[in-house]
């Protein structure tokens, strides 16, 4: 007899995407099943040690602003943090910290291991089960079935992969892992369309066997900033550890060229696409055949190993090979290998099978997250998971899905840029990506968000209300600002002499002086007689949205147009054939995304303005 | 996927000697050959472009006898297959045609249609659309070059020269920011600047001709100044060539404001007569005064006549404040008589150009043709290279990308970070690209086709 129980919703996978959307499920009342090849891997960072970086910071802070895990259990575990690209404006300022691996999903274990209504099974899914085209369930490899109104597809890179480097071939998911050979079978028979996508990893080395000396040293933030916007900075404040920067040279580049043939990237050995954003240092070799070098970041694992990793240098180079070009690097001329750098090669849904919502266009019920969405990344896969998540329980409680939009969220961009456009290569989040940076930024994530992660009921009333009493403090202080003057008295003069700024010829506002680039308005504070004493969190959006005032302006009124196309609905029952004049590629595209408004239309490859406009002229005249 | 096909008299609906029926889309071709009879062969194996001799008939009833012209997409106006019917050119015989088309098939077109296939089909973008509409309603030399200029897709091909370099910046930035290892923006704001002051210059000297354009293409508003009896009306009777003002020996009989079109060489002007001006208590004649003051300010050139006969008087310095800071000419008038003034005197006092003229006798009337097409530069108009702006909606759109320019420069010069500059980037980019019609805006083609007549 086979066992047979019953849920609301299975999450297939414990990754990154997987404990978010089984968490999310699970504190909106869902009955949740999470299931991964081993328990001892939830939380898994196969890859790279760190969390968030440029863009991928972003994604973190709005998972947190949602109500989700991923920022609070990197708060925990994280050894150093960085703020990058704080020279530049705030859109692109974006946090990075080094994780300890195995406190990192230790913790987050725990977190699943200790949330009501969730739990946990060490088991390989082999088959997705429909009634009527509707979710019903799922089996087990080893026979269990569990009936279910929802499933989550959080499968990552483990669906038929195949790890590579030179002519060695291991069929395991990442680390060795167990790979998951029969789900891919399960989901063809269901008509979803598969892909297969490729990434990698560098080598780890033995930090005993490394030359610090002849690499620069790579500090954390002497201030850190926390990822989650409930964590107290000064419960964070601690020692952290160094990352070192070193670089490839022409004898590294020398002996990869001469090696290349024997790549099975190049070879052909490997038939996934590959990641352009985040290649194999022989692609880097190859594409930038005119840099002499390349930067290499020599990251700690964690506290509890002497791992190295080496970031930037992830190949699927033969073992030999490997060694031979490492021990070119300066600091690891004796280097010891640990483990080696491989290609991992695995299935993924075609990611236009799903609405915005994540669920499949063909199948009510079944929703899909993470790299087995085609996206590359633990911060893209955390995102798309929570989303996930809400949805699955949402749809359950026949609620209509949380969809974020472009202007709303990097979560919005990603999904839309999944759902909507075509992918040849595993994603990744960019600044780029994001029409709206300005408004997009990591340090105003709640504000845009955590209101809607409490509607959605994954954000407690002791944290809206902390929120609702900082957008007010915020508003009020930006009023006072911009009704306070100040005459050209001594005491102001003397100020902006010291601060290098042009002296006043007539009364200005605070506001304006704060404008100043030379100024903000942590040092106006000394002319500003009466200011009220705000926390750091309310100073800071203070000071951007004054001192940006003119660019979020323009910035807005660019979202109200987007708005306007975006709000132009096109009916779910549209025949494109019906069409006058819609050409036929435009057709088959838009039968095969069906798009929801006229602005997700227009971002549809193959769809062409003129389209549009022949959309638009279509949709005037049948109303 | 099927389009309809649609129909239309594309010729005037007036007695003619020959009318137009245009038919297009899939089934143009199928449906002319339901009525269209000519001897041994159906219009459907025939090539394309080619010219067919034949009856029309309306089931039984012969109804004409036409030439068929054959245009096969997508090498026709509409880049479908297209069909013109060549009958008599009487209304009531190309209604009976048309009306046989649209039984066998076809619908009528609305206005415009037909050009509106032509840019949703990808054959022409906006801009070209637009010089269609242009073109058929050009009324002078200057319009239907600067038309057929943009037909041509010359301010097309500019627009997306501009665009490829703005889309250029922002995409360095972009990859920049994302690939900082690789891409740095060290010392770019410098560079960003050399090559956005000449996109900004370029931007700004299309508007420049905007100016010129529009008067150009749509008249150049011309108000006739003067003060009463100086020969303002009679100067408009010769240049318009009947007589239309009332023309007297009574000082002010001019009370109303009269517009005329009249053609000079290559341009057109939109000519105001005004009332004389001189203080009067005659309250009809006051509003006339105050008329002609209000017109003159609004105009894009002032014809100032003065009777050379008579002395400057109050009246007349009163006219040259006016003619400050306007583009004017100088008109004596009655050089046939006594003068008593000279026209080294009126330079000098008003710094305009003087042309000696009796309106009367029509002479002199050349030399104001010439000194007005100088004083627009029509001479450099046509020329190779120059791209004349003449729509409204383009002017607005150059303007908006202009200013999003300026905006970027601004923050260059403010040391603002490069990942503020894309934002004003991207809306110059977005700005040019409406006038191609490559930004999706929602309301704006239907609008453009819709000012369109029938049949084009």
């Amino acid at each position: 007899m086979n066992v047979r129980e019953n849920c609301d919703v299975v999450v297939i996978g414990a990754g990154h995407a997987g404990c978010e959307a089984a968490l999310a499920s699970a504190r909106l009342g869902m009955k949740t099943v999470i299931f991964t090849v081993s328990v001892d891997s939830i939380a898994l960072m196969p890859c790279n040690p760190n969390i968030g970086g440029s863009s991928k910071g972003h994604l973190v802070r709005e998972i947190d602003a949602l109500g989700g895990e991923m920022g609070k259990n990197i708060d925990k575990t994280f050894i150093q943090s960085k703020m990058l690209n704080e020279s530049k404006g705030p859109a692109v300022h974006s946090l990075r910290a080094q994780a300890d691996k195995q406190s990192y999903t230790r913790e987050m274990r725990r977190i699943l291991e200790n949330t009501p209504g969730l739990s946990i099974k060490q088991a390989e899914v082999s088959e997705i089960l429909l009634d009527d085209g509707k979710i019903s369930g799922i089996k087990t490899y080893s026979g269990a079935e569990y009936s279910c109104k929802a499933v989550i597809l959080c499968s990552g890179t483990y669906l038929k992969s195949r790890c590579i480097y030179g002519d060695v071939s291991n069929p395991t998911g990442p680390n060795g892992l167990q790979a998951a050979n029969h789900l891919s079978d399960s989901l063809r028979n269901l008509g979803v369309e598969l892909l297969r996508f490729k990434t990698g990893t560098p080598a780890r080395v033995d930090g005993r066997s490394i030359d610090y000396s002849k690499m620069e040293e790579q500090f954390g933030d002497k201030r850190v900033v926390p990822f989650s916007f409930t964590t107290d900075p000064e419960s964070i404040q601690k020692e952290q550890v160094s990352c070192w920067l070193t670089y490839t040279n022409e004898k590294t580049h020398e002996i990869i060229r001469n090696n290349l043939d024997r790549s099975p990237l190049f070879s052909g050995a490997i038939e996934g696409t590959g990641p352009r954003y985040c290649p194999s240092i022989e692609d880097k070799v190859v594409k930038f055949a005119d840099k002499n070098r390349h930067q290499l970041f020599i990251e700690p694992e964690g506290n509890y190993t002497n791992e190295m990793y080496l970031g930037g240098m992830s190949s699927s180079l033969p073992e030999d090979v490997q060694y031979a070009m490492i021990h070119t690097v300066p600091g690891l001329e004796h280097a010891e290998i640990v483990r080696n750098a491989y290609a991992i090669e695995y299935d993924c849904i075609n990611p236009n099978q799903l609405d915005s919502s994540l669920e499949f266009k063909k199948i009510s019920g079944f929703f899909s997250a993470g790299q087995a969405n085609g996206s590359s990344g633990y911060e893209e896969a955390a995102a798309q998971g929570i989303i996930a998540g809400i949805n699955a329980a949402r749809k359950i409680k026949g609620l209509e899905p949380l969809i974020l939009d472009r202007s709303q969220a990097y979560i919005g961009v990603l999904i839309d840029d999944l759902v909507t456009k075509e992918n040849h290569e595993p994603y990744r989040m960019m600044t780029s990506r994001a029409e709206y940076r300005l408004l997009l930024r990591q340090d105003n994530a709640d504000l845009r968000l955590t209101e809607i992660g409490y509607k959605v009921g994954l954000i407690d009333e002791d944290r809206y209300q902390h929120l609702m009493d900082k957008k007010k403090n915020i508003d009020m202080e930006v009023e006072r600002l911009n009704k306070t003057c100040v005459g050209g008295n001594e005491k102001v003069q003397s100020f902006l002499e010291k601060h290098n700024s042009t002296l006043l010829k007539s009364g200005m506002t605070l506001a304006e002086l704060i404008k100043r680039p030379e100024l903000d308005y942590w040092k106006v504070a000394e002319i500003d007689e009466n200011r009220p004493e705000y926390d750091y969190e309310v100073c800071e959006q203070v000071n951007i949205s004054i001192k940006y005032e003119g660019y979020i302006k323009r910035q807005m009124t660019q979202v109200s147009h987007f708005r306007k196309l975006e709000n132009k609905k096109i009916p779910a029952d549209i025949c494109c054939e019906d069409v006058n004049s819609l050409r036929r590629e435009a057709i088959q595209k838009l039968n095969l995304y069906r798009p929801l408004s006229i602005g997700q239309a227009s971002r549809i490859s193959g769809v062409s303005p003129a389209d549009i406009s022949v959309l638009l002229i279509y949709l005037e005249k049948n109303n | 996927m099927k389009t309809d096909t649609i129909a239309a008299i594309a010729s005037g609906l007036t007695h003619a000697g020959i009318g137009i029926i245009r038919i297009s889309g899939e089934c143009a071709i199928e449906i002319t050959d339901r009525i269209f009879r000519m001897k041994d062969k159906k219009l459907k194996d025939q090539k394309s472009h080619t010219v067919h001799y034949g009856f029309i008939y309306d089931e039984e009833v012969q109804l004409d006898e036409v030439i068929v012209v054959l245009m096969r997409g997508p090498k026709s106006f509409t880049a479908e297959d297209v069909v013109e019917i060549q009958c008599h050119g009487g209304p009531w015989i190309m209604k009976r045609i048309l009306e046989a088309v649209i039984k066998n098939g076809a619908r009528i077109a609305e206005p415009g249609e037909f050009t509106k296939r032509a840019f949703l089909n990808g054959r022409i973008d906006l801009s070209q659309a637009e010089a269609v509409m242009s073109l058929i309603q050009s009324q002078n030399n200057f319009a239907q070059k600067a038309s057929m200029d943009q037909l041509k897709g010359n301010v097309s091909g500019k627009i997306k020269e501009l665009r490829e370099k703005i889309l250029y910046e922002i995409a360095f930035i972009e990859a920049a920011l994302d690939d900082p290892e690789h891409i740095s923006l060290d010392g770019y704001s410098d560079k960003l600047m050399d090559i956005l002051n000449p996109i900004i210059e370029q931007v700004a000297e299309l508007i420049r001709t905007a100016d010129n354009g529009k008067m150009l293409s749509e008249g150049i508003k011309t108000v006739i100044l003067g003060k009463p009896n100086a020969g303002k009306s009679s100067l408009l009777n010769q240049l318009v060539g009947e007589d239309r003002a009332i023309v007297t020996d009574i000082e002010g009989t001019t009370r109303d404001v009269l517009e005329e079109t009249i053609r000079l060489n290559g341009i057109s002007l939109r000519l105001i007569d005004t009332a004389g001006i001189r203080d009067t208590d005659d309250k009809i004649e006051q509003i006339g005064v105050e008329k002609a003051k209000e017109q003159a300010h609004k105009a894009d050139l002032i014809i100032y006549v003065v009777d050379s006969s008579k002395q400057l008087d109050e009246n007349d310095k009163q006219i040259m404040e006016i003619l400050k800071g306007k583009k004017s000419l100088i008109l004596m008038n009655k050089i046939d008589l006594t003068a008593n003034i000279t026209s080294d005197e009126l330079e000098k006092l008003t710094d305009c150009p003087v042309i000696c003229i009796s309106a009367k006798e029509g002479t002199g009337i050349s030399q104001l043709e010439k000194a007005i097409e100088d004083m627009f530069d029509v001479g450099s108009i046509g020329k190779e290279q120059q791209i004349t702006i003449t729509n409204v909606r383009h002017k607005t759109a150059l303007m908006e990308a202009e200013e999003s320019l300026l905006m970027v420069r601004e923050s260059m010069e403010m040391g603002m970070t490069e990942d503020l500059f894309t934002i004003d980037l991207m809306n110059a980019y977005e700005a040019l690209g409406r006038i191609i019609g490559e930004s999706v805006e929602d309301d704006l083609v239907n609008e453009i086709f819709s000012k369109f007549c029938m049949g084009k």
